[in-house]
C-alpha cells in the first residue's frame, strides 16, 4: 500500500517542517537508546529498580498463568499416560523393585552417617528455606536466560540465593523487587557454579550455554574421568550453593569435560525453594562454639 | 440495490450505526495497547530453556507500521522500546534503540518503494527481523559462542509468525474503528 498523503510533503513548510521533526526526534531516542545501553552493559543493576517495580505490577497475571502452565502440563501427561499404560506399567514394576533396594542401601548409609556425625558432635539440622514461590515467567526471546519469580523482598528474598526445584538446582536470584524476583537461571551464558561428580570428587565448572545445555569444565586436565550419564551436583565451593543440589547429567564428552543436560528444566518446574546463601551458614559454623545449631 | 453510493456490504456493515462513532480512545490507543501486551510475552506460562518464541513486541510494532503506515508516528520507538525493555530480559537501552533505528529503517524503505505489496512488506520485515535479532544478541552482555545455534530457529520462526501478525494487525485494525461511540 501507498503511504498516505501526509507523507508526500509537496511544496507545504509545515508538512516539511513536521516530517523532518520526526526524523530528529527519533534520531535522539535511537542515541539515548544507546547511552543507556552503554550505561545498563558497563551496570547490568543500574536500571534494576524501574525493573523489578514493573515486574511486581504484573506479577499477579503470571501467577495465575503459571497455575496454567502447571495444570495442563498434568493434563497432557494424563492423556499420555493411557496411550502407553501396559508397557510402562512392568518397566515401572521393575523399577520399583530396584529402587526399594536402593533406598535400603541409602537407609544404610544414612545410619552410618548419623552414627559418624553424631562422633564429631555435629548437629544435624536441615536448612530452613528463606521461600517457597512458583517461577511465574521466563525471557522467552532474549538470549539471556532468565525467569521471574512470586516471592520478593517481602518474602525474605535476597540477591544471590540459590533457587531449586525438587530435582536439582535451577538458579540464582540476580534482582529482587517487592513482591517479585528476577532469577539467573542456570543455562544463562553468564553463569557459573561449581560442581562435583556425584559419586567422587572430579570437580568441575558448569557454564551456561543459552541453548539449554551446560558445559562441564574440568578444573584438573589431563585424561577426561567423565562418562557419558554421569551426574553432577554443587560442590559448594565459592559459598553461594550448598553443597550436594544435583545439578546436569553429562550427555556427550569433549576435550576438557563434557556437555551436559540440566536436571531441572525450568519449563518443567512447578513450585521452586529459594534457599539461603550458603556461605553465610559456613562462617557461622566455623566461628560459633561446637555444639550450637545452624540457622 | 444497485446504488453506487450504498454499496451492499457497507450497509451490512453499518446497519443499525447511524448514530454510532469512533471511539477516539480505541482508535488511537489500539496500535499501542497492542505493541505493548506483546512486550508483556515473558509473563506467558512458558520458560522455555532456549529462546525460540519470536519477539512479540517487536514483530507487532513491524506490523503495524507497515500493515497501517501513518498511525505510529516515528519516534514511537522511544516509549514502546522503553516498556519492552522492562521486560524482554535484555539490558536497558537495546530495545529503545532498535526499535527507534527500525521506524527509520521503514521509514526510508517507504520513502525508496512507495508502492509494495504484501511480499515486499514480508521481505523487509524478515531482513528488519534478522537485523534486529542478531543485534540483541550482540547486545545482550551474554558470551556469543553458541548465538548461532540458537538464534537460527528462532528467527526462522519470526520471518514465518510475520504473516499472522499482519492478519492479526488487520483484525485489530478493523477493531479499533469499530463505532461503539454515541452521538447525540
Amino acid at each position: 500500500m501507498a503511504p498516505p498523503n501526509a507523507k508526500r510533503s509537496g511544496f507545504s513548510r509545515r508538512a516539511q517542517y513536521s516530517i523532518f521533526t520526526g526524523y530528529v526526534l527519533a534520531g535522539i531516542g535511537a542515541l539515548i537508546g544507546g547511552a543507556l545501553l552503554i550505561v545498563s552493559l558497563r551496570d547490568p543493576h543500574f536500571f534494576s529498580g524501574p525493573r523489578m517495580d514493573a515486574m511486581d505490577a504484573i506479577a499477579p497475571v503470571g501467577k495465575a498463568g503459571a497455575v496454567v502452565r502447571t495444570e495442563s502440563k498434568g493434563l497432557l501427561g494424563t492423556v499420555q499416560g493411557y496411550l502407553s499404560a501396559g508397557s510402562r506399567n512392568a518397566r515401572l514394576r521393575e523399577e520399583v523393585e530396584l529402587a526399594r533396594i536402593r533406598l535400603a542401601e541409602a537407609d544404610a548409609v544414612r545410619n552410618e552417617n548419623q552414627r559418624l556425625k553424631a562422633l564429631l558432635k555435629l548437629t544435624e539440622e536441615e536448612i530452613k528455606p528463606v521461600a517457597i514461590a512458583r517461577l511465574i515467567g521466563g525471557t522467552s526471546s532474549s538470549t539471556r536466560r532468565f525467569a521471574f519469580l512470586s516471592a520478593g523482598k517481602k518474602d525474605g528474598v535476597a540477591p544471590g540465593m540459590p533457587v531449586r526445584s525438587a530435582r536439582g538446582l535451577v538458579g540464582r536470584v540476580l534482582e529482587v523487587g517487592d513482591s517479585s524476583a528476577r532469577v539467573l537461571l542456570l543455562t544463562d551464558s553468564e553463569s557459573m557454579v561449581p560442581v562435583r561428580r556425584a559419586k567422587d570428587n572430579v570437580i568441575a565448572f558448569a557454564e551456561g550455554r543459552a541453548d539449554g545445555s551446560l558445559r562441564l569444565r574440568l578444573v584438573n586436565l589431563g585424561i577426561n574421568p567423565i562418562r557419558e550419564g554421569d551426574i553432577f551436583v554443587t560442590s559448594g565451593a565459592g559459598g553461594l550453593y550448598r553443597p550436594g543440589i544435583a545439578v546436569a547429567m553429562a550427555t556427550r564428552l569433549n576435550k576438557d569435560g563434557a556437555i551436559a543436560r540440566l536436571l531441572s528444566d525450568p519449563a518443567a518446574t512447578d513450585f521452586v525453594v529459594v534457599d539461603p546463601i550458603w556461605k553465610s551458614v559456613a562462617v557461622q559454623a566455623v566461628t560459633a562454639p561446637p555444639g550450637t545449631p545452624l540457622p | 440495490m444497485n446504488d453506487p453510493l450504498r454499496p451492499p456490504m457497507r450497509q451490512a456493515n453499518y446497519r443499525g450505526q447511524i448514530n454510532r462513532a469512533h471511539s477516539p480512545v480505541l482508535a488511537g490507543g489500539t496500535p499501542w495497547a497492542t505493541i505493548m501486551l506483546g512486550s508483556l510475552a515473558p509473563v506467558l506460562p512458558v520458560i522455555p530453556a532456549v529462546p525460540v518464541l519470536p519477539p512479540l513486541g517487536f514483530l507487532l510494532l513491524l506490523g503495524w507500521r507497515l500493515v497501517r503506515p501513518g498511525l505510529l508516528p516515528l519516534w514511537a520507538g522511544v516509549p514502546l522500546g522503553l516498556f519492552d525493555d522492562l521486560f524482554s530480559g535484555q539490558p536497558f537501552g537495546s530495545a529503545i534503540l532498535l526499535w527507534s533505528l527500525a521506524l527509520i529503517a521503514v521509514e526510508l524503505v517507504e520513502a525508496r518503494f512507495p508502492w509494495r505489496g504484501f511480499l515486499h512488506d514480508w521481505q523487509a520485515a524478515a531482513a528488519l527481523i534478522i537485523l534486529y535479532i542478531v543485534a540483541s544478541a550482540v547486545f545482550s552482555g551474554g558470551k556469543l559462542s553458541v548465538a548461532p545455534l540458537v538464534l537460527g530457529p528462532q528467527i526462522l520462526l519470526s520471518i514465518l509468525s510475520y504473516p499472522i501478525v499482519a492478519q492479526m494487525i488487520a483484525l485489530f485494525d478493523r477493531m479499533r474503528l469499530a463505532r461503539i461511540r454515541k452521538i447525540g
